[in-house]
């Protein structure tokens, strides 16, 4: 499913839902009824859209750290001729949630998510030593802003 | 620590989508809030009631289920219960990880400034690693072509003007794993081992 099979009221929907749902008994009639369809039609487009891989996901976004859980982003210099091995023992871990292949020397970018703020000291010593390679470790000090919006 | 807490935050905290929350009530997760969190980690039910359906997976009763959540809303445990969409999907090819190096001084204010900037969906403030990664400021872009990407970078750059001392945008050019923030099944104080 790409763009090109969104019509206007699923480009609305998308818009609409990325903003949040409201916290009220019958929430999607409520959003159905703003759009001026049927709370039915919401349901079937939304379930599309999820099923169609539009969605990545939807529903609460949870903030890992107010659920008592450790979070960090951290990168490594990974040498090209050994990316693949060193990509392999790095999603190894539970604890990497994301993992992005980057442009720049520092081309190895991974979110570690634990259950004790405490964890992620010891699984960051445990990647550098499947990996041999020193991990840079940037917990965030400070939060402006964390908002995805993406409009279509 | 058998439960966390939902944290009553000094004044200077900055976290800006959640600076009405902290006015909210402080509220402690118990063993009931961590099971409606793992119930819907994965995602709300598409049903006309969807508390509802969440309750009887947990034991209660619907509107128990859309108090707790409204609750964990207003502390900001929750940020938002929302559609995340697939970037790539939408035809957003081109995500540029911005990295500034920005006068230390001044990086509070100007953090705030380039967060509330449209096209920034994540912005924070991380350590230098000097003298490789002199970058203490990181904003997220989406666009659809890498141009769009530069244009809302020289935007940011012309925000932080003099205070910053050099940037770098780092593209992504492959995912190589994305399987999202998963809570346990255990409580909390049990410690998962590799």
């Amino acid at each position: 499913m790409t763009l090109d099979d969104l019509d206007g009221v699923d480009r609305r929907l998308l818009n609409r839902l990325q903003d949040g749902l409201p916290l009220v008994a019958r929430p999607y009639a409520a959003v159905a009824e703003e759009l001026g369809i049927a709370e039915g039609d919401l349901l079937n487009r939304l379930e599309r859209l999820r099923e169609g891989g539009i969605l990545s996901r939807f529903g609460p976004m949870y903030h890992a750290e107010r659920l008592g859980g450790g979070l960090t982003l951290a990168a490594l210099a990974v040498p090209e001729s050994d990316f693949e091995r060193v990509s392999e023992a790095v999603n190894a871990f539970p604890e990497v949630a994301h993992n992005y292949r980057r442009e720049h020397e520092l081309n190895m970018w991974f979110v570690l998510a634990t259950e004790t703020p405490s964890r992620i000291k010891e699984v960051i010593e445990e990647v550098e030593e499947a990996t041999g390679l020193p991990v840079y470790n940037m917990p965030k000090e400070e939060e402006f802003h964390v908002r995805l919006h993406l409009p279509v | 620590m058998s439960v966390s807490t939902c944290p009553s935050r000094p004044a200077e905290d900055s976290d800006l989508e959640n600076r009405d929350a902290q006015q909210g009530d402080v509220r402690e997760l118990d063993a009931t809030d961590r099971a409606i969190v793992l119930a819907t980690q994965a995602g709300l039910p598409l049903v006309p009631d969807p508390w509802g359906a969440v309750g009887r997976e947990v034991g209660m009763s619907g509107e128990e289920v859309l108090e707790r959540i409204q609750a964990m809303q207003a502390c900001g445990v929750i940020r938002r219960v929302a559609a995340v969409p697939n970037h790539y999907r939408l035809g957003y090819v081109a995500n540029g990880m911005t990295v500034w190096n920005v006068d230390d001084a001044h990086i509070e204010r100007l953090g705030r400034q380039v967060a509330a900037i449209q096209s920034v969906s994540h912005c924070y403030r991380r350590p230098r690693h000097l003298p490789h990664w002199p970058y203490n400021l990181f904003a997220m872009l989406h666009g659809r072509s890498r141009d769009e990407v530069e244009r809302q970078a020289e935007e940011l750059r012309e925000r932080l003007g003099d205070a910053c001392r050099g940037h770098r945008i780092l593209y992504s050019s492959r995912i190589l794993k994305k399987t999202g923030l998963r809570l346990a099944a255990a409580p909390s104080n049990t410690q998962r081992r590799g």
